[in-house]
């Protein structure tokens, strides 16, 4: 989990950055420009099957060690710890993982789908994904849908970040602190940004 | 501290056997003193059981005094109570208020089946020691005591891993029943010292697989254990159990 969570981390940053170009005042000229180069570069191109084989190793070694660890215990206890001993997203990693991906058939489908079909289905017709942005953005559900799932990334990530580089036995004296903060930063600081581009397209349509 | 004496209501966990189907039983007791341990007023309730003729309630106990690991309880949802850093017998009754009604239960997991009331079977801790938690001893002459220099920090981090009393509170407390913080201090009391060299890679190899073959689940890094252990034993530990599980099946041949 740590391996692929550390992947997929990495990805988000490319993620944040290349969308943060949304905000820029030029009609979607630098937007545009990065999505195009995104869709078309070769080395991009094999990412991204990285990037879904990532995801899907992910998911999938997430659901069996769900599944595995919730057998360990048959009987439950009557009364338990609650939030005495441990953080409750950290305990809900399971369920803030299937959240995220409903969320990301959702945000697929409005995106990455429409795009993959201009490339191959229609012959590599132009995608403005500047106007597809403002288009998908102007519906009121989906703002609601999108900031919802940016907030069960921050939680999934607040756990998420410092646990794998615990998982990977990364923990020492002088740098774990500085990872815990990093985490918290990255947990923090990438949903928000996320979350102000549905917000943004939405007041400003 | 100020004495005082109080009245509680307790809901025990009871279990004939490990096939009987258990349930929890009410009890009350009164004028339990502030000052009495967990132990002395769960004696004071058996005391009353048998003057009533009923069954007194099994429980594990030995050294009383936190550091025999035997007291495996877990009150009203806290591995050992709801003290840090305690075991049950060093938890006293001021944790408690008059009126109180306390829900006492043994360890759940599925790697520490029920033998009978609040007593469980921790030996998967044993067979997880004999697969691997011990150093080689050469016979004949003692050492000079001092031959193996050993830095002070490493002598240190060892010795709080070696306080572990194998108690069970972190597969008690942990969600997914994970012996992670057990194996982990037992893994690194040696692997620190250079006196736990010669069986480095295959200890921490052995120990994982036997903890793997008890049925304890993985880690998944909530913090509950160390949160409950009542020796303190830190998270560290588990990121170098990582490290040195990592280290050891990449060399192991």
């Amino acid at each position: 989990m740590g391996i692929t969570g550390l992947f997929l981390i990495s990805f988000l940053m490319v993620h944040v950055s290349v969308n943060s170009l949304l905000f820029l005042h030029d009609n979607g000229d630098s937007f545009n420009t990065a999505a195009h180069f995104m869709s078309h570069n070769i080395l991009i191109r094999i990412m991204e099957i990285v990037l879904f084989a990532g995801l899907i190793a992910h998911t999938v070694q997430g659901l069996i060690l769900t599944k595995q660890n919730n057998s360990k215990r048959p009987t439950k206890y009557a009364v338990s710890a609650g939030n005495a001993t441990s953080k409750w997203y950290s305990r809900s990693m399971g369920i803030l993982g299937s959240l995220l991906l409903m969320f990301l058939v959702i945000h697929l489908s409005h995106f990455w789908v429409e795009t993959k079909i201009n490339l191959y289905a229609k012959n590599d017709a132009p995608t403005n994904s500047y106007e597809e942005v403002k288009e998908t953005f102007s519906q009121l559900w989906v703002v609601i849908v999108y900031v919802l799932g940016v907030i069960s990334l921050g939680w999934h990530l607040l756990h998420g970040f410092s646990s794998a580089f615990q998982t990977l036995g990364l923990n020492h004296k002088k740098y774990t602190p500085i990872i815990k903060m990093l985490g918290v930063a990255f947990s923090v600081i990438v949903p928000l940004i996320f979350a102000a581009m549905p917000i943004y397209f939405f007041l400003t349509k | 501290m100020e004495h005082y004496n109080m009245n509680l209501t307790l809901k025990v966990w009871r279990q004939k056997n490990a096939t009987a189907q258990g349930n929890f039983e009410n009890y009350q007791v009164k004028n339990i003193s502030s000052e009495m341990s967990f132990l002395e007023m769960i004696d004071v309730l058996n005391e009353q059981l048998v003057a009533e003729n009923g069954e007194p309630i099994a429980f594990d106990h030995d050294c009383r005094e936190g550091i025999c690991g035997m007291c495996s309880m877990h009150i009203n949802g806290r591995a050992h109570g709801p003290w840090d850093a305690t075991t049950t017998c060093q938890l006293h009754m001021r944790a408690f208020k008059d009126g109180d009604t306390i829900t006492v239960e043994p360890w759940r997991a599925a790697a520490f089946p029920v033998i009978r009331d609040l007593v469980v079977d921790r030996s998967a801790f044993d067979r997880i020691q004999q697969a691997g938690g011990f150093v080689s001893v050469n016979t004949g002459n003692a050492q000079d005591a001092n031959c193996l220099p050993v830095p002070k920090d490493d002598a240190d981090l060892s010795f709080a891993a070696a306080s572990c009393i194998g108690c069970g509170a972190c597969v008690a407390a942990c969600k997914n029943s994970s012996a992670m913080l057990f194996v982990s201090a037992k893994v690194s009391q040696f692997a620190l010292l250079p006196q736990g060299q010669p069986e480095r890679t295959s200890r921490v190899l052995n120990m994982v697989a036997q903890m793997d073959k008890e049925g304890f689940g993985s880690c998944t890094n909530t913090g509950a254990c160390e949160a409950e252990c009542p020796k303190e034993i830190s998270l560290t530990n588990i990121a170098r159990l990582n490290r040195e599980y990592v280290k050891a099946s990449f060399l192991a041949e």
